[in-house]
């Protein structure tokens, strides 16, 4: 059984609802990358994507594609993304691992390569924003053999067909995608959720997360009453943009806890 | 031949939108419906004789076609070999090729219901083709535009504004064309329910690349008509600048099967390829996936986008569109660059001698023309397609001259 999905088994079995932050690596720097990943772990993070920087974030909002632009001023290169899981995965052997961003910097690298690094690294899931089901077909039997999760987006405007083509391919976790938006847009519409979630479980028997516009603790906690995990993306990578340096992992330990308390209570 | 045989068949994109190992839809889940309908409702509408016929009618009486065809006698004297024919695009309203494209993807929007037009621009002139046809179908029109880009173009920004449009300064990224386009994504994304994303070139996800391509071969088809009629025959050579290569696939698709036409695109070479300070992405780059389509980009080794340069900013983009991708691998088009120098020289010898004054972007064509005439023979004729006037770089051509206007 892959790591996900062993992380979501044993939430289920304790009637928990996994959390997921979404941090870029190499934002402010790779090191404190790691330091941040542990943070969120101990904070009461269950699940970790992790953003690959790219020079044209499509689907991505301002508070993102800012960290995507300081981590790419600091070089940040996908090698170092996977150096940075590497070194992780030292001392955290449990906490799952998605690599999260677009084609083009595994493109650069070769299909295969990214494959055979990410699973040496020891990354759990891959979501690549801009390959939908169509598209992509090579990474995904490349992942598949390395035993590494395909994980997929799903929309408020995914039809019923389309669900059950990504059905087909996804694994791990489904992320549905809460608003029509980019990420951090501030408009979460609970009961268009609570709409959609039922036709997505009817096709989709994996783990459905829901991500984009979540921003505290009591949104956090009404889109876990509706799914199996909840993703924390631009409010985190927000707190790590205003944080002083020294006060970066505090903060972050602080925004997750509270959130963890409202998704437990 | 090889290339021969896979010609007669010649038929892209195929249905799921590739242009052999090219184009695609490698967008965000998001998106996908928005492109399906799009898709649908066009492979609807293109074959409605109506809908034909209103294009038609909007091309001949707002833009003024069937563009000339003119021989530029004295240019061709003066190279002493073959004879230069100019497709006169800068003659449309609005002054460029763009328009055919703006006009025929707001009849489309106006046929789906959406009220709202969003486009992305470089040196302006899409984003005016836009605003133009807003102003014309009565529709809000939003125009996304690099904050660099406001800055140089403030006059084609001013257009816009006359025209009712709001402009958009982008300040994420290299703050020019590129990140326009992917605020203008953000924007669809958003608000896909009421608006209608206008792209200006043949780029970005299907149906993209295949529609702006149907709207802009007009100007090959009238040059399969025109070129008999002038010379009895049809040219030897087709020249076209490549930016993003609308205007270039334009002229080129009515060609594609017609072997005995050489299709050359020309690249905008910079300072020089051998600089890295160019855009020529099919001359240098190698194929990756961005804003929505495979093709050849100007990305560094971890696969992120690079600056590119010209001196023409319509020119100034990393990537191209997905078909010359594919028509480069096959050997079918050629693709040259010329560098701004060229471009510039070939302003000043086109405005001088013919008293036509060409778009930076459509010199660079011109540059190529100059080059190779003179090693052809009197009776050979390149007809290059002039895709825009110059009255917008007044400003650049003054400033490398080192003027103040």
């Amino acid at each position: 059984m892959s790591r996900i999905a062993e992380k979501f088994e044993f939430l289920s079995s304790s009637g928990r609802k996994a959390l997921i932050p979404f941090v870029t690596a190499g934002d402010p720097n790779l090191d404190m990358t790691l330091d941040i990943m542990h943070t969120l772990v101990s904070a009461g993070s269950d699940i970790i994507e992790l953003g690959v920087p790219f020079s044209d974030p499509m689907a991505d909002g301002p508070t993102i594609q800012r960290s995507s632009e300081r981590a790419l001023a600091r070089g940040t290169g996908l090698n170092d993304v996977l150096n940075v899981v590497s070194k992780f995965r030292n001392s955290d052997q449990s906490t799952p691992i998605v690599l999260m961003g677009y084609a083009n910097p595994i493109e650069a690298m070769g299909v295969q390569i990214f494959a055979e690094k990410a699973q040496k690294a020891g990354v759990d899931g891959v979501l690549v924003v801009d390959y939908p089901p169509e598209e992509g077909d090579e990474l995904l039997s490349a992942l598949q053999e390395k035993s590494i999760d395909a994980i997929y987006l799903l929309a408020p405007t995914t039809t019923d067909q389309r669900i059950q083509a990504v059905s087909k391919c996804a694994g791990g976790y489904v992320y549905y995608v809460s608003l029509k938006g980019v990420t951090g847009a501030a408009h979460l519409d609970l009961s268009a959720i609570a709409e959609k979630i039922p036709s997505i479980k009817k096709h989709v028997k994996i783990p459905v997360g829901v991500g984009f516009g979540i921003r505290d603790g009591e949104t956090a906690r009404a889109v876990a009453d509706l799914s199996d995990a909840v993703v924390i993306g631009s409010r985190l990578v927000e707190e790590i943009e205003k944080s002083d340096k020294d006060n970066v992992l505090k903060n972050v330990s602080t925004l997750i806890e509270s959130i963890r308390v409202k998704l437990d209570s | 031949m090889q290339m021969k045989e896979g010609l007669e068949n010649y038929s892209f994109p195929d249905e799921k939108g590739h242009f052999g190992n090219y184009g695609g839809v490698f967008v965000a889940e998001t998106l996908m419906h928005a492109l399906d309908d799009l898709r649908a409702n066009y492979e609807q509408l293109k074959n409605e004789k109506s809908f034909q016929e209103e294009f038609q009618h909007e091309l001949k009486y707002f833009v003024g076609r069937p563009s000339p065809v003119y021989y530029a006698k004295r240019l061709s004297e003066k190279l002493g070999g073959a004879q230069i024919w100019l497709k006169r695009e800068d003659l449309n309203h609005t002054g460029a090729h763009k328009v055919n494209n703006t006009v025929g993807q707001a009849l489309l929007a106006r046929h789906m219901g959406k009220k709202r037009i969003i486009a992305e621009t470089g040196a302006g002139q899409h984003g005016v083709a836009s605003a133009t046809v807003a102003a014309r179908y009565g529709m809000e029109c939003v125009v996304y535009m690099g904050s660099e880009d406001v800055r140089r173009q403030s006059s084609n920004v001013y257009r816009m504004k006359l025209l009712g449009a709001t402009v958009v300064p982008v300040e994420s990224g290299s703050k020019t064309l590129k990140d326009a386009l992917n605020e203008a994504m953000r924007d669809w994304v958003t608000n896909v329910e009421n608006t209608f994303y206008i792209i200006g070139t043949v780029a970005g996800p299907h149906p993209y690349p295949m529609i702006v391509r149907d709207f802009n071969s007009v100007v090959g088809t009238e040059l399969r008509e025109q070129m008999p009629e002038l010379i009895g025959r049809q040219p030897d050579a087709i020249i076209a600048c490549v930016g993003g290569g609308s205007n270039a696939i334009g002229a080129f698709y009515p060609y594609i099967k017609d072997l005995s036409v050489r299709l050359i695109g020309v690249e905008a070479g910079g300072l020089g390829v051998e600089t890295g300070k160019h855009a020529a992405p099919l001359a240098s780059g190698k194929p990756g996936v961005l804003h929505g389509n495979r093709t050849y980009l100007m990305q560094d080794h971890d696969g992120q986008i690079i600056e590119t340069h010209s001196i023409s900013a319509g020119l100034d983009y990393p990537g191209v569109g997905p078909e010359h991708s594919l028509l480069k691998d096959m050997g079918r088009a050629e693709y040259v660059v010329a560098n701004d120098d060229e471009a510039l020289e070939a302003f000043h010898t086109l405005t001088k001698l013919e008293g036509i004054m060409p778009a930076l972007e459509s010199a660079h064509a011109v540059a190529h023309a100059v080059k190779i005439a003179p090693d052809m023979s009197k009776d050979q004729v390149l007809l290059v397609n002039l895709s825009g006037r110059g009255d917008k770089d007044m400003h650049t051509v003054a400033q490398a001259s080192g003027i103040t206007l």
